[in-house]
């Protein structure tokens, strides 16, 4: 089959690699018929994730058929449509039955390294690194889905790929984000990052009963969806100062909760950027933490900061006196995107969402290297690349 | 069985015997002593020249996109250098660079398998790596037959996991011998001898030593505690027992394993070494692991066997982590 491998820095190709095969009981396979790259693809494509491997099939959000299945799954049969939820869960150990799927206990090959790194380890994950369990991913025209029984959802009803396909990740984690904000009624809700995973948060901020919601970005095509697409008020932070003008947006007091939709590689204007560059340059910090310190220092007193980008390693200069003074919660997380599954999916089929809009770009997988390429650079107004095998 | 300090015990043994005579115990300048000392020097200078020039070792060796790893690789040649130059536990330090040394070649091999010239250079850098292990082992067990004496092994480890079963649950899964293989890795197969003997198999690495041992049930029980030791004859001694504690609050059941091993004769101790590695302990704590998958969810998680773009579908980190 063809798949997308990585191959180190800003290298991806397109390659014919064996079959996927049933390696256990509760194993699927699944031909897979719309796989998305997913803006924490970049920081693969970008180097800053350890543990990579040459050769490593990547993509974690993808749907199509089921083509087989093992002798231990029993809720799911050939020919089915599923769409796949990017952590692997088992369903039967202590997170998994308190639904924090991305933290199941028996899902990662690789725990041990994970410990080393963590301290404890989290879920595996389909292509997206050893630390998480060297799991082939799902950019190729099929994926091995292991605890098939517990993770995929059925579709049955008439519904688009795109329409659907974003239950595997994007969807569940911008909703996850708003939903740790504790949103009640007169909330005013700040968003770092206009990505797709940040229109999900601003959109579900609003189902989840939000006053306001501020949506913070640099490139106008994203500021555009933030403001026409999901009615969020929009700051250009290339253009005014963010910390002054929430202020002023909010009385003075600070949104009630910040969401930052960032992650590791932010970028800003000015000095801290050539600091965290400069820092993680020399390996003396992996990540950086702008957007992260800009949303605690806006966040108004007792609110909350919820992280929804990724983070790998360790980061410098947090205000940790600012969260403690002013008691903040932080919540964070890979998504339990099981425990959105059934509930997301309803509100798609009762028309509350279209989670189709956030798709600029669509492309066959032959063409992954140009895509990752154009969204990395933000070329053509590239939002959200869909690929079709 | 008592072994619990015995390689502590050997040591305060050793040092005191050779401290008798006025000596120190790393000052023997003898050729592994000199050949260690000489790698000790290398190892910082390649290290330094890793940290400081990532890119020039990566356009030598043809692992030019891969600069944060050989920084990462440098900071471990200069801790391996110093360790070897302190004098304390050379062999040991030795072990480690021997160890770091397959790391290198792993990633060299990963790049040999890219085509043209960095495939040539990855080639070449993998000959001068080779060389350097070959030597890294033989001044390695030159100096452990002398630093520990090779011709014992002893070793205590313990380990536990929660597990979200009943102790019943887990007690007849780990009662149930036979059924080990199945999910512990470092067992090929056991078969009962009598009522409370078992014959057991160790899987060691193809072409490697093969590993036997009779065992005896000492104490059976049910949903708290086995116990068990060897039988005269076997290839190494070992005596262990695991406990199934009851975790608060309905949580599932704390196992406990505690394992003591001891091989007597060079060939013994080695294939003893071998099947239990260098840390027991994480030996240990991974088939625990994978104990508690197989009770939890009937099947041991894995990615042998899986798609990938490259010749095998696990890494060498992967075989490390597992």
């Amino acid at each position: 089959m063809k798949a997308n491998c990585w191959h180190g820095k800003h290298k991806m190709q397109v390659e014919d690699v064996p079959d996927p095969k049933i390696l256990n009981s509760r194993d699927a396979i699944v031909k897979i018929t719309s796989t998305a790259i997913c803006g924490s693809d970049l920081h693969l494509y970008n180097g800053f994730v350890p543990t990579m491997e040459s050769g490593d099939i990547v993509g974690h959000e993808f749907m199509g058929e089921v083509m087989e299945v093992g002798p231990g799954v029993n809720n799911l049969k050939v020919g089915d449509r599923v769409v796949v939820p990017f952590p692997i869960s088992c369903g039967n150990c202590f997170f998994c039955h308190q639904q924090m799927y991305s933290l199941c206990e028996n899902s990662n090959p690789n725990a041990w390294l994970a410990e080393q790194f963590w301290g404890h380890s989290p879920a595996g994950l389909f292509g997206y690194s050893h630390l998480l369990g060297g799991f082939a991913g799902g950019q190729a025209e099929y994926a091995r889905v292991p605890f098939a029984d517990v993770g995929p959802i059925k579709i049955e009803n008439g519904f688009t790929d795109e329409q659907v396909l974003f239950l595997s990740d994007i969807f569940p984690t911008g909703y996850m984000a708003a939903e740790a904000c504790d949103i009640k009624e007169g909330d005013t809700i700040a968003v770092w990052g206009c990505g797709p995973v940040g229109q999900f948060a601003i959109q579900s901020a609003f189902l989840l009963g939000a006053s306001r919601v501020i949506a913070i970005d640099r490139f106008p095509e994203r500021l555009r969806m933030a403001s026409q697409n999901s009615r969020a008020e929009t700051i250009n932070y290339e253009h005014v100062d963010v910390l002054p003008t929430l202020r002023e947006l909010t009385g003075g007091r600070g949104p009630d909760a910040c969401i930052d939709a960032v992650g590791m590689e932010a970028h800003t204007d000015g000095l801290s950027y050539a600091y965290d560059r400069a820092k993680q340059a020399m390996m003396l910090e992996s990540d950086r933490p702008i957007a992260l310190r800009e949303a605690i220092v806006a966040c108004r007193n007792g609110g909350t900061v919820s992280v929804a980008g990724v983070y790998g390693g360790l980061i410098d200069k947090v205000p940790f006196g600012s969260i403690m003074n002013r008691s903040l919660t932080i919540k964070t997380g890979q998504t339990h995107v099981q425990r959105y599954l059934k509930p997301l999916l309803e509100r798609i089929e009762k028309g509350e969402i279209d989670p189709s809009f956030v798709v600029t770009h669509r492309m066959s997988l032959n063409e992954a290297p140009q895509a990752y390429d154009m969204f990395l650079n933000k070329q053509n107004d590239c939002i959200k690349v869909v690929l079709k095998p | 069985m008592g072994t619990m300090s015995g390689i502590e015990d050997r040591i305060s043994n050793y040092a005191e015997t050779s401290n008798r005579g006025g000596e120190p115990i790393f000052r023997f300048e003898d050729g592994a002593a000199r050949v260690a000392r000489g790698l000790g020097w290398f190892s910082i200078g390649l290290g330094l020249a890793e940290l400081i020039s990532p890119a020039l070792i990566g356009r030598i060796t043809g692992a030019r996109n891969h600069r944060g790893l050989i920084r990462a690789y440098g900071v471990r040649e200069i801790a391996a250098g110093v360790g070897i130059l302190s004098g304390k536990q050379t062999a040991t330090w030795l072990w480690g660079r021997v160890a770091g040394d397959a790391m290198d070649l792993a990633s060299l091999g990963s790049v040999m398998q890219s085509s043209g010239e960095r495939s040539r250079k990855a080639t070449l850098g993998a000959v001068a790596v080779a060389g350097v292990t070959a030597l890294d082992i033989w001044c390695a067990s030159q100096l452990s037959s002398r630093d520990l004496g090779s011709s014992e092994y002893n070793s205590h480890a313990e380990a536990s996991m929660i597990v979200n079963r009943s102790p019943a649950e887990c007690y007849s899964t780990w009662r149930n011998f036979e059924s080990l293989p199945r999910f512990m890795s470092y067992i090929q197969s056991v078969r009962a001898t009598g009522d409370r003997t078992w014959h057991w198999v160790g899987r060691t690495a193809e072409g490697g030593p093969r590993v036997e041992w009779d065992a005896e049930l000492t104490e059976d029980n049910p949903n708290q505690r086995i116990a068990w030791r060897t039988l005269p004859g076997s290839d190494f001694r070992q005596s262990g027992s695991v406990e199934f504690e009851a975790a608060p609050g309905g949580r599932g059941t704390i196992v406990r394993a505690s394992m003591d091993y001891a091989a007597t004769g060079v060939a013994l101790a080695a294939a003893a070494a071998t099947l239990l590695g260098k840390h027991p302990e994480q030996m240990i704590r991974k088939q625990l692991r994978r104990f508690k998958q197989a009770v939890e969810t009937g099947e041991v998680i894995t990615t042998e066997g899986q798609s990938a773009g490259r010749r095998n579908s696990v890494t060498w980190l992967d075989r490390i982590a597992r």
